[in-house]
């Protein structure tokens, strides 16, 4: 049964609850505000909140100034390329994990789980010469392969969990129907972890858009995805506060609208399965 | 059940995520292992010989290896005590019936999703300044001196932008803890007159131990490698007021070139995450065979 809760409380926790919530997004907010103002109206003293005149000329300026677009498209290419080359590598493993276990299993994800807690910095110096030795430094498909391969842990437990709720029963009624490994992994076993495998996608994603070590050691214009684009604004450039939040804006909107929507699968995949 | 003939497609389907893992651990480690013991510098090609544990001397006696270890700790454990008991907080007030629950959901964890470059410039610069930052200007309005956070406070101020984008993740966890707590039990001490503190303390807390855990396990293993919020708001300065061990051995790797050292601390640090590594293995570990 539900406790009936009086209305002169849940209006003080909402109260409160606002004022948090308002005071933790807060810095969001204001810079998608400042990103709206003129430089002048950014630094003004007392503050502008909404009273000013809205111009989307920072935007504009940002691109020309500094071809915004390519870095964009960068992001796009990296989080996109690692995630699809992270489940064409994952799901089989996933699926052979969760459908046929062996004695091995469990040492083999606890394995793979490890390898996330390697301190990347431990292997700067390594990747950084192969990469150099290898002409991959400012590449885009050097980067996705080690954004792939540091997601890789966190994708097949993911899977690992998700393909764990579907019923093996259904898999063995597909076999006995003489349908082929393929034709089970395809027709049966696929349709039926999508919602896993969009969440996996959608996390994956997020990840490697805000990856900020390796994009930033390892790339230098070229190749150089928003993460590292928004750190040449670390001076003097930031200084100027309107381009900034402009540049910052284009840079988390499309991940905070992803990462809204995966806000329950997150838990799970951060947390290896261990929190549900 | 299963056949001979899909265990050994199993093994199939398992081996390139395992040979890529593999070859992504050993080959980056063994050769990070190697250089620790050579003086191998980049501006001085050809120059290489081996010196046996002189570049682990020279980094464990540098004295900005313990400044950067102390600070790692602080770091760390700063966020952690913010992150955690914030998110408790957090996570206790959003589990309440209100209105509008859905949208201030989502205005708490979105910081959990800016990118840490972007929210250490956003906070550097357009709240920290000193002359035009927001701090700066409320300051004023109440008659005090703008304060330099970033140079009079460097560790401090870096510990609150990274707590600010970890509070949603612990607060997240959290409540999807709370959100499986036995309504009936706590209904049942209520009805027996247990004060709040008392339900908080003995029923809820308890419940929510295993979650603190797991935030606690996997931010440190986050935390220690932060980077980004080091790289562009103090560069680790003053001095190496604000340096961690992540930033000390990037600077000594790549600004200094110097392979042999940067790779001895790199093994430095490996050793220091495995520690923790350990106990949050164990955890989830035991989860595995629930």
């Amino acid at each position: 049964m539900a406790r009936s809760v009086s209305t002169n409380r849940k209006l003080v926790t909402t109260f409160f609850a606002w004022a948090v919530g308002l005071a933790i997004f807060f810095p969001i907010l204001w810079t998608i505000l400042t990103s709206f103002k003129t430089e002048a109206q950014a630094i003004a003293d007392p503050p502008i909140f909404f009273n000013f005149h809205w111009t989307l000329e920072n935007y504009v300026t940002v691109q020309e100034r500094s071809n915004y677009f390519r870095h964009f498209w960068n992001s796009v290419v990296l989080s996109g390329g690692s995630t699809l080359l992270g489940l064409i590598i994952a799901i089989p493993a996933a699926w052979s994990m969760a459908f046929v276990p062996s004695r091995r299993t469990k040492d083999i994800l606890m394995w793979m789980l490890s390898t996330k807690m390697l301190p990347p910095v431990g292997v700067l110096v390594p990747m950084y010469l192969i990469f150099r030795n290898l002409g991959l430094l400012d590449t885009q498909i050097g980067l996705v392969i080690v954004l792939t391969l540091i997601n890789l842990p966190i994708i097949v437990w993911m899977l690992y969990t998700y393909f764990k709720e579907i019923p093996g029963e259904i898999l063995e009624a597909a076999r006995m129907d003489g349908a082929t490994l393929r034709s089970e992994i395809l027709y049966v076993l696929t349709p039926m972890a999508i919602p896993g495998i969009a969440s996996t996608v959608l996390l994956n994603i997020i990840l490697a858009w805000n990856e900020a070590f390796w994009t930033l050691n390892l790339t230098a214009a070229k190749a150089a995805p928003l993460t590292a684009f928004i750190a040449s604004y670390s001076s003097p450039e930031g200084l100027f506060y309107a381009k900034l939040s402009a540049a910052s804006t284009m840079a988390i909107a499309p991940i905070l609208i992803m990462g809204w929507f995966s806000q329950k699968q997150l838990v799970r995949g951060l947390t290896f399965g261990a929190v549900k | 059940m299963a056949t001979k003939h899909s265990r050994a497609s199993a093994r199939i389907m398992i081996s390139p995520a395992v040979i890529l893992l593999l070859g992504w651990m050993l080959i980056p480690l063994s050769m990070t292992l190697y250089f620790s013991f050579l003086r191998y510098n980049l501006l001085m090609p050809g120059m290489e010989e081996f010196t046996g544990l002189t570049n682990y001397k020279y980094f464990l006696t540098d004295p900005a290896f313990f400044a950067a270890l102390t600070n790692t700790i602080l770091l760390v454990c700063g966020v952690l005590l913010v992150t955690v008991i914030g998110g408790v907080f957090l996570a206790l007030l959003l589990d309440q019936p209100f209105f509008g629950q859905g949208i201030v959901r989502i205005l708490v964890i979105a910081p959990f999703f800016v990118m840490p470059t972007v929210s250490a410039l956003v906070w550097k610069n357009m709240f920290m300044n000193p002359v035009n930052g927001l701090f700066a200007h409320l300051f004023k309005f109440f008659g005090l001196e703008p304060f330099d956070f970033l140079a009079q406070a460097p560790l401090a101020s870096i510990i609150g932008i990274v707590s600010w984008q970890w509070l949603p993740f612990a607060t997240l966890i959290l409540l999807t803890a709370f959100q499986s707590l036995d309504q009936e039990q706590l209904e049942a001490s209520e009805m027996d007159g247990a004060p709040w503190i008392k339900r908080f303390w003995f029923i809820m807390l308890p419940h929510l131990s295993r979650a603190i855990t797991v935030v606690i396990l996997i931010q440190t293993i986050f935390l220690l490698s932060v980077f980004a919020e080091i790289l562009v708001t103090t560069n680790g300065g003053p001095g190496t007021a604000s340096t961690n061990l992540t930033y000390l051995i990037y600077m000594q790797s790549l600004l200094q070139f110097d392979v042999g050292g940067g790779s001895a601390g790199g093994v430095v640090a490996i050793i220091l995450a495995n520690i923790v590594a350990i106990f949050l293995m164990r955890m989830i570990g035991k989860n595995l065979d629930a």
